[in-house]
């Protein structure tokens, strides 16, 4: 701490020249901790310059609505239509959701309310654990086992959209849980003693004043999970058969948005991969306005 | 009837026990059944050997390679900017000021969107137009910038916990603002800015559809950073999707899984120690 000391007091030494001299490193210092400030939203600005580019051009030529509600794609003849692909997104993402959000909503409750606290920690644990296994082993997970469970015990090919719902339902529980968890913590004590002091009981309080009172917390839960469902890409390429027809069932095989990007960018040139980067605009859109639109009613909340 | 409100609590209960009882054996079920189907693959041969014949024979050591490159690679650039990011919201500008706000909705915009995203832009921005093309140099770039949001704020977090009396010790010491942060502001938050680093490093070795496409997909060790690389997820994808090998694509999940729990617990380790810190 005495060195520390002695060389801030250093400046007597230097003199008027010194502090001038300190002045203008503090004033540089300043000017390239602002410039990586500015880095994330610059990042932001160029990744919705650079893929506009490549992708606006080619939904201008063949028209917003013939790009997203033509059923074929054929590349290699010029058809760029992504209907199939809009509905394999949604259906897998629905899919998640709707074993996912309960399940997410019906942990969260435990750990915030119910759970002792020991058994509380490893839960947690367990769920930052599923939040870090990778995407793609997920998928390899979904591949080897949820596949053939599928095409054995309930029919169809197996690589299908309920394949891959079960397996973006798991991925998708660490961020609900998460979310949702924090904001019924987040309920102020007094509503809940208030109504348990009234004689409700501890599901009354939990149904009827916390989860109203943690409502926007848990909104705000369900569509970010839902931006992460619709924007997962590995895990459901590995699981849906990636076929561009219509599904008719949820045993059926589709492509989501995402797949159609990862599947043919190896090879893909000229009109064809400006077409990959046109999908990759429709899905950015997408999840730009469920983030926006989440942040926004935060906000509104503050 | 508080009788009737009882049984039905109780039920309730119950099925919520289920569901967490489900999840943990989710975890262990996928865990389990990789961990069974992947130890035989598992030796001193498949570290160290490098993939032959598109995978089918060798090792994955230069997969192994390929994924510590390229995480170091964005660790190194997304350290200085997410830490220099953090430490101007928190010390140069007033709290809650439009420009702090403007920041903190960028990272979160960026921290939502998916890693196929961010893939079409180092494709079209590092590989193509800064004409970097496929290497460890734009993989690693485009993950720092995917990264780049958790280093902010668990940065900002660590930061705002540092007392302020260090600060204003200091300044009464005579020090300059620079002086205070650079001695004493990020000393303080270095344990909290190691947790967010860790962190970033898990993201970096699962990162699969980013990589893919900024990185290559070259079966060879890279060594310099401009030469094209592949990671063990990335390595993963073919080998499952292309039915090329699965003992080793079992073998590579294993290892990815071990990665990013080792990861996980250093984490929380790290995260231990700083809170333990903070309360003496």
């Amino acid at each position: 701490m005495t060195t520390r000391v002695a060389s801030l007091g250093s400046y007597n030494q230097h003199g008027k020249r010194g502090f001038a001299i300190r002045l203008r490193k503090e004033a540089a210092v300043e000017r390239l901790l602002l410039l990586s400030a500015l880095v994330s939203t610059l990042a932001i600005i160029l990744i919705i310059l650079f893929i506009c580019s490549k992708g606006v051009p080619l939904i201008a030529r063949v028209g917003l609505g013939g790009f997203l509600f033509s059923n074929t794609w054929n590349p290699l003849a010029g058809q760029f239509g992504i209907a199939t692909m809009v509905v394999g997104s949604l259906a897998v993402t629905f899919g998640a959701l709707a074993w996912g959000v309960p399940l997410g909503m019906i942990l969260a409750i435990f750990l915030a309310e119910l759970a002792p606290p020991r058994v509380a920690a490893v839960m947690n644990s367990m769920i930052e654990l599923l939040a870090g296994i990778p995407s793609v082993v997920y998928g390899f997970f979904g591949l080897v086992v949820i596949v053939p469970f599928i095409r054995v015990h309930i029919g169809g090919p197996g690589f299908s959209i309920l394949a891959g719902a079960i397996i973006l339902g798991i991925m998708i529980l660490p961020t609900i849980v998460n979310i949702a968890r924090d904001a019924i913590k987040a309920v102020p004590r007094e509503y809940k003693e208030g109504s348990l002091a009234l004689g409700a009981t501890n599901w009354q309080t939990v149904t009827r004043i916390i989860l109203p009172t943690a409502r926007p917390g848990i909104i705000a839960a369900i569509v970010l999970g839902m931006g992460r469902a619709v924007g997962e890409t590995m895990a459901v390429v590995l699981v849906t058969g990636n076929v561009t027809r219509m599904p008719d069932s949820i045993l059926a095989p589709v492509r989501t948005m995402t797949s159609n990007v990862v599947l043919e960018m190896g090879y893909a040139s000229g009109e064809h991969q400006m077409a990959l980067f046109a999908t990759g605009t429709v899905l950015f859109m997408f999840i730009l306005g469920l983030n926006l639109a989440v942040t926004a009613s935060m906000k509104a909340r503050d | 009837m508080k009788h009737l409100h009882s049984i039905r609590e109780r039920i309730i209960y119950a099925i919520i026990w289920l569901g967490a009882l489900f999840v943990a054996l989710a975890l262990l079920a996928i865990v389990g059944y990789v961990a069974v189907k992947g130890a035989g693959s598992i030796s001193w041969a498949f570290l160290t050997e490098i993939p032959s014949r598109m995978g089918k024979e060798g090792g994955i050591s230069s997969a192994i390679v390929g994924t510590l490159y390229l995480t170091v690679v964005a660790i190194l650039i997304s350290t200085p900017l997410g830490i220099g990011a953090a430490v101007y919201l928190t010390e140069y500008q007033p709290r809650r000021s439009r420009f702090t706000r403007m920041v903190e909705i960028s990272a979160e915009v960026l921290a939502g969107i998916p890693s196929i995203v961010f893939g079409l832009f180092g494709f079209v921005f590092f590989v193509i137009f800064l004409g970097l093309g496929w290497s460890v140099l734009s993989g690693g770039l485009t993950l720092s910038l995917m990264i780049l949001p958790t280093m902010i704020r668990t940065t900002q977090e660590a930061i705002a916990a540092v007392p302020a009396e260090f600060r204003e010790n200091s300044l009464a010491l005579g020090a300059t603002r620079w002086q205070t942060v650079s001695r004493i502001v990020i000393p303080s938050a270095v344990p909290g800015i190691i947790t967010g680093i860790i962190l970033s490093v898990g993201r970096s070795v699962g990162e699969t559809a980013a990589v893919l496409l900024t990185a290559g997909s070259a079966l060879g060790i890279p060594i310099l950073p401009t030469d094209p690389a592949r990671s063990m997820a990335v390595h993963l994808y073919f080998l499952a999707s292309e039915g090329i090998s699965m003992e080793r694509a079992y073998g590579t999940a294993l290892l990815l899984i071990i990665m990013v729990f080792v990861i996980n617990y250093l984490a929380n380790l790290s995260r231990r120690r700083f809170s333990c810190r903070l309360k003496t």
